[in-house]
């Protein structure tokens, strides 16, 4: 027996110290617990967890130069590029010697790639050269300065030897102040020039879409969600599955029918010149653009609104609206200040939920956007399968995930986390 | 309107009458009149059309047909919150996103009051509940029993002559329960208003109410002071419904002189008082209350017919014992008696002789 006026720890029967006497025996049904989850675990460690950290190592993965271009790097680290002078001739022979290495082994032109992003026309350089540079015998062939630039004209131009300094190091911050039309100039970052700048605007632009949506879906669904939550229960369940029937319809079926209802040769426009509210010359736009992403996602997103806003709703007593009503107020007054402020934390588990899903949406703004209508995600999309500039893809992608996690922090600070309720 | 209804009538059901789905009738024609600074309980088991009346009252519900008046003006095309009438729900419904002050502001803000007199009233109304320092909390940091009372205040704070109160101790302990029994009644009775209450709770009937109206199948049965429907119920429904009650059946040998002879199923007789039969040859049912019924021989009159009957369970109960007995072939027989040093405690197995005063034992329907 254990006196329990003692001081110090309490003990145990067996008089180890309670505390690792209780550790122990839940250590059992811990570990019983983390095998039952383990599969998941695992599934998600490598499918999910590791590929994303991959994806945002490569936002800043600059190794490629030195990789292919080690004697270049080295010779130029002496080189002061703010003189505007070429460097000196070793850095030509250390060039010319890592060239015609990746020549060999086929690298220089991922090496050209890399720098292409920050120099357009570099990579022409580098596989033209690369081609010719094969035949050369480097131990002997000098001087290497006039010869290359006998080869290529390109290597007597600074800027090429500037870009290749800048870029030598093995992480770099290229990526993303690509991702937002900056670039590293002499004085460090600095904006690209006005006619090349594209990704603010697309980034503010799926901002800005994204709100609208999330607005949109908010006005529509609170009404449908209102009803499901005060309809007998009959009829609540069949409107229920009136909500829920998109999921159990592909995506792209359903982006394709806006396709078919919005074209100006479509079904909305074919009614609207058949009553003649729209002239036939005049058809209404309403795809392949803003409106038309607006539209269809709206729709697609529309559930992932009103179920939170259900789960909410639901909760809220009828009695509430009954006892304001006693108390003389009128049907609006007991919705505003009574039922909607209760149902705002269904509001806010919407929000979210549309407002992180519509900003990283991909296909409907593919398909009904056109060129106005595309967001941030169709060009990390093209950068990552189109071009291959998986790094620049890669910032693209970090920043959205920071501008993400910026919103759900203010949200949480505005509103509060806790407030967000799914049921 | 005003020469149809009684003078003093404040509150005032005429006929009422209503269905949800148009084959059932719910309340089945309805008459009730109560006169101002009543409180009055509507009383009878789940189903029995007694919320359905109070919700009709408030206005949340449509009477089907007939009229409700309310100080002689028919309200039935009044919506509730033009009715102003207070209401204490089951639940209590404060609104949770607001303080206590909130909550009690909120009946006046609708009324568009300034923002110092509301203050002022919000205050009397907390100080009225003994719950003065509570005005900044949430809802949900408060006790049932502070709930309660804040619901209550909130129903008083904008001073409505009839307050309905629907179950509003339902979700209390029994301790608190009588409690706020008490302080509700004095309440009421302190500042003069009308009060209409349901509940299912007999003891809460009859100890809070000046009448009572006893529902059952969406008729009131008996609508009386306590006192009244307690000794003198009218059928046999209210017997049963109010207090513990003994039944036995039989059938009317003969009135005389306001006296029924019943001839009990068993072949016995007994003397009743005739409630609602008539004449001999009707079934009845007859129904004496528990701490009405005598065995000790020297304490029954003389004359009076006797029955026999055996002792099947003793049980103390402290401040009384509680005997269960065969009598006339039932089994359920009770009898109440009062723990005196002079009582005798009967034995199971025992055979005694039982007895009650003609007026005691009421004849009633079958």
């Amino acid at each position: 027996m254990t006196d329990i006026s003692q001081s110090g720890p309490v003990l145990a029967a067996d008089g180890t110290p309670l505390k690792r006497s209780l550790a122990r025996a839940l250590r059992l049904q811990k570990m019983r617990a983390l095998l039952l989850i383990a599969p998941l675990l695992l599934f998600i460690l490598l499918t999910f967890i590791l590929p994303v950290a991959d994806m945002l190592y490569r936002s800043v993965d600059n190794r490629i130069v030195q990789d292919v271009l080690p004697r270049t790097v080295q010779a130029l680290e002496d080189w002061d590029p703010a003189s505007n002078q070429l460097p000196e001739e070793a850095a030509f022979a250390a060039l010319a010697a890592d060239l015609k290495e990746a020549a060999n082994a086929k690298t220089h032109t991922k090496v050209a790639k890399r720098l292409n992003y920050e120099n357009p026309g570099m990579a022409s350089v580098f596989r033209k050269s690369g081609r010719k540079i094969k035949k050369w015998d480097v131990e002997n062939d000098g001087p290497y300065r006039e010869r290359l630039i006998d080869l290529n004209k390109g290597w007597g131009d600074v800027e090429l030897w500037k870009t290749i300094k800048t870029y030598s190091g093995i992480r770099t911050s290229g990526y993303f102040l690509n991702a937002v039309d900056m670039q590293l100039g002499a004085d460090g970052a600095e904006m690209r020039p006005e006619n090349e700048r594209i990704y603010n605007t697309m980034l503010i632009r799926t901002m800005r879409m994204s709100l609208i949506i999330t607005f949109s879906c908010i006005l529509l669904g609170y009404p449908v969600a209102w009803l499901l939550a005060n309809l007998p229960a009959s009829k609540a369940n069949l409107l229920l599955i009136l909500v829920l029937l998109p999921f159990w319809t592909s995506l792209l079926v359903r982006t394709s029918a806006w396709k078919i209802l919005l074209q100006q040769q479509g079904v909305i426009n074919d009614t609207l010149v058949w009553i003649g509210l729209v002239d036939d010359a005049n058809r209404l736009v309403l795809i392949n653009n803003e409106l038309g992403t607006i539209i269809a996602m709206t729709h697609i997103l529309l559930p992932f609104m009103i179920l939170p806003m259900y789960s909410v709703m639901q909760t809220i007593n009828p009695t509430y609206m009954r006892a304001a009503k006693s108390m003389g107020a009128t049907d609006w007054t007991a919705f505003w200040r009574v039922y909607f402020p209760q149902s705002v934390p269904g509001i806010g588990a919407g929000s979210i939920l549309v407002f992180i899903l519509a900003v990283g949406y991909y296909i409907t703004p593919a398909l009904v956007g056109g060129t106005k209508g595309t967001f941030i995600s169709n060009l990390i999309a093209y950068h990552i399968s189109t071009s291959g500039n998986w790094g620049l893809g890669a910032a693209l992608g970090a920043i959205l995930l920071a501008v993400v996690l910026l919103l759900y922090w203010v949200y949480d600070k505005i509103v509060g986390i806790d407030n967000v309720k799914l049921g | 309107m005003a020469d149809a209804s009684n003078v003093d009538a404040f509150v005032e059901f005429e006929r009422v009458q209503k269905s949800y789905d148009g084959e059932n009738l719910v309340v089945k024609d309805l008459n009730l009149t109560m006169p101002k600074g009543e409180f009055l309980t509507m009383l009878g088991p789940s189903g029995s059309g007694k919320t359905t009346c109070l919700m009709m009252l408030a206005g949340f519900e449509t009477a089907t047909h007939g009229d409700i008046r309310l100080d002689g003006v028919s309200i039935n095309n009044i919506p509730p919150h033009k009715r102003g009438i207070g209401m204490v729900f089951q639940n209590y419904a404060l609104f949770p996103h607001m303080t206590i002050a909130e909550n009690l502001s909120f009946p006046l803000e609708v009324r568009k009051m300034g923002k110092s007199e509301r203050e002022e009233k919000v205050k009397r109304a907390l100080d009225m509940v003994e719950m003065g320092a509570f005005g900044g909390r949430r809802p949900s940091q408060l006790s049932g029993g502070q709930q309660q009372r804040i619901a209550l205040a909130r129903a008083l704070v904008f001073e409505p002559e009839l307050v309905l109160m629907d179950e509003p101790l339902g979700a209390l302990d029994k301790q608190l329960r009588e409690k706020m029994q008490f302080e509700i009644t004095h309440l009421a009775h302190r500042l003069g208003i009308t009060v209409v209450y349901v509940t299912h709770d007999q003891t809460e009937a009859l100890t809070m109410s000046d009448r009572v109206a006893v529902f059952d199948d969406g008729r009131i049965q008996q609508i009386a002071p306590p006192d009244q429907l307690y000794e003198s119920p009218e059928n046999s429904f209210v017997a049963q419904f109010i207090g513990e009650n003994n039944t036995l059946e039989g059938t009317v040998k003969e009135i005389n002189n306001g006296v029924a002879l019943v001839q009990l199923d068993d072949g016995e007789l007994i003397d009743c008082k005739p409630v609602n039969v008539s004449r001999p040859g009707e079934r009845t049912r007859v129904s004496i209350r528990p701490e009405r019924v005598e065995y000790n021989k020297e304490r029954l009159q003389e004359g009076v017919h006797t029955l026999k009957a055996e002792v099947l369970e003793f049980i103390y109960m402290g401040d009384i014992f509680r005997t269960r007995l065969r009598v006339a072939g039932n089994d359920e027989f009770i009898i109440k008696t009062r723990n005196a040093p002079d009582q005798t405690r009967l034995q199971p197995g025992q055979q005694i002789e039982i007895g009650w005063l003609p007026e005691d034992c009421r004849a009633l329907d079958a």
